[in-house]
């Protein structure tokens, strides 16, 4: 599904952000990113959808080769990957239909198509009578369930999330994780960076930890393991 | 492209217009302000071209006679001039009707010093006046027809045209021509310069939107097709309400000033002439401007 060899990235400012990681996760599988800040997990996140290439290495992902890809052809490989946000990031003039609608629009599937995937999507986070609502007019834990919604709409094979938790209370980040869960239950690869312990501890997932560019841990049924 | 998406990015184009309210305002009155100097430069361009016109059709070449020259030599000059290409018209001018044409140009005071001149004592000749297609060459006709007299046969006494002061008003008209012609290029390129950079910063102000665009997968000309419509949408708008402003305005002033300028001879260009071309160019250049404005600007984001 993803496979990483040997990646280098190197920003122009002569950051090291990643130095030799290697690492395959399978489809299906559930995977949280771990390590300090500036240790490496947004770049890593970043090579798989694209919106940085290594410096050097291989990454593939649902086996294209994303490092060697053509501008031409990077808005497709997107639409098989759905990414969230801590900041959510959704257009502030659009409704929470219109969001989450907008990921179809762009791959120009049929009106029909778009309002009943949409409403279906919108329904299964939750969200089907605010629909309408703006993203102001919605809470934080809400923007992130349109926020999943817009990423989840198009069927990807894989989620990248990148503390999606970050800005949500203890209750309300559950509510998330649950969602998550439930995605990954049917048949979607996640991919999860957070700082949050007690998710990690409880959830006993698969956990890779970065520190300084490498790989410091991977484990199966993994633990945290910082102290806060 | 299907015909559906197409529709959607008509649909975007025309919404964000809505959305985006006061830059949207702001864009269409940077335009409308660019496009009417422009305009009234056109305008001003278009009447001091036609006034040059007017003014250089006036110049004609006056061709004197011998006293002495027969009726058939005459009919046979009024032939070889009326033969010449570049000759437009030519009018026999009796000595009689110059005797006339003088005395009413030289009205009421001059009238007493004509008196008592009829038709046996008339010290005029009998007279061609010849007018040009193009005044600009009036010199070069002048001098053809003074060739006409040959050396043991010369029915013509003189050619007179102005000399120098002809060519001097040619200088002057062509200057004037040239001035009007460098103001209008450069309106318009200042109105470009004004007009993108407003939707420059139209654009920055969404480039978060554009990146989101990205992110869900979204091709650039699909991301850049709503823009292109907003762009041309905004061209369109501005630049109709400026024509529409610029020819009502100078349809006012063509009809306030009618009874003043005719008794000074001069006749604006009416506002059947002039507004098909001057609403045809504001409107094509808003539009192409609003279009290249969001192009340009556009393409610095997708790089991305």
């Amino acid at each position: 599904m993803i496979e990483m060899q040997d990646i280098w990235k190197t920003y122009a400012n002569g950051s090291h952000a990643l130095r030799g990681v290697s690492v395959l996760i399978d489809r299906n599988e559930f995977v949280y990113l771990v390590g300090p800040s500036g240790a490496g997990k947004s770049t890593f996140m970043k090579l798989i959808y694209r919106e940085e290439v290594p410096t050097k290495g291989q990454i593939s992902v649902n086996g294209f080769n994303i490092g060697k890809l053509k501008p031409r052809k990077i808005p497709y490989v997107r639409r098989n990957i759905g990414v969230i946000f801590q900041d959510y990031r959704l257009l502030p003039k659009l409704s929470a239909y219109e969001n989450v609608a907008f990921a179809m629009e762009v791959i120009e599937a049929p009106r029909r198509l778009i309002r009943k995937r949409t409403m279906e999507v919108l329904e299964l986070v939750g969200l089907r009578d605010k629909h309408a609502s703006l993203p102001a007019q919605l809470s934080g834990g809400e923007q992130q369930r349109v926020a999943i919604a817009r990423a989840i709409v198009n069927n990807p094979a894989v989620i990248v999330a990148d503390e999606p938790t970050g800005n949500l209370d203890p209750d309300t980040s559950w509510g998330i994780m649950h969602l998550l869960e439930e995605i990954n239950f049917r048949g979607t690869t996640i991919i999860m960076a957070t700082h949050n312990r007690e998710i990690v501890n409880r959830q006993r997932k698969r956990v890779i930890a970065i520190e300084e560019g490498l790989i410091a841990r991977d484990e199966a049924r993994g633990e945290y393991g910082y102290e806060i | 492209m299907k015909f559906s998406t197409m529709l959607r990015h008509l649909r975007e184009g025309s919404k964000s217009l809505l959305r985006n309210g006061w830059m949207t305002f702001a864009s269409i009155s940077s335009i409308c302000i660019s496009l009417f100097i422009l305009g009234v430069f056109m305008l001003l361009a278009l009447n001091v071209n036609n006034l040059t016109e007017q003014i250089e059709s006036q110049v004609q070449i006056r061709v004197f006679m011998q006293l002495n020259t027969e009726q058939d030599k005459m009919d046979e000059l009024h032939t070889t001039i009326g033969n010449m290409p570049e000759v437009s018209s030519v009018v026999f001018v009796s000595k009689m009707e110059g005797l006339e044409l003088l005395r009413t140009s030289l009205g009421d005071d001059g009238r007493e010093l004509l008196d008592g001149y009829d038709e046996t004592n008339n010290p005029l000749p009998d007279s061609f006046t010849v007018e040009v297609i193009n005044p600009q060459e009036i010199g070069f006709v002048a001098k053809k027809i003074d060739a006409i007299n040959t050396e043991n046969d010369a029915p013509i006494s003189s050619v007179k045209y102005g000399q120098g002061t002809v060519e001097t008003l040619f200088k002057v008209t062509t200057a004037v021509r040239n001035i009007g012609l460098v103001i209008v290029a450069g309106l318009a390129l200042t109105a470009m310069f004004l007009i993108s950079n407003t939707i420059k910063v139209t654009i920055l102000s969404r480039s978060r939107e554009i990146k989101i665009m990205k992110l869900v997968g979204a091709t650039n000309p699909f991301i850049s097709w709503p823009f292109f419509i907003e762009g041309a949408m905004i061209g369109f708008i501005g630049s109709v309400l400026t024509s529409s402003i610029v020819m009502f305005g100078y349809s006012q002033l063509v009809s306030f000033s009618q009874f003043e300028l005719g008794l000074m001879m001069i006749r604006l260009v009416t506002v059947q002439e002039s507004a098909l071309l001057v609403c045809a160019l504001l409107i094509g250049i808003g539009t192409l401007i609003g279009v290249w404005g969001s192009t340009i600007s556009i393409r610095k984001y997708l790089k991305v």
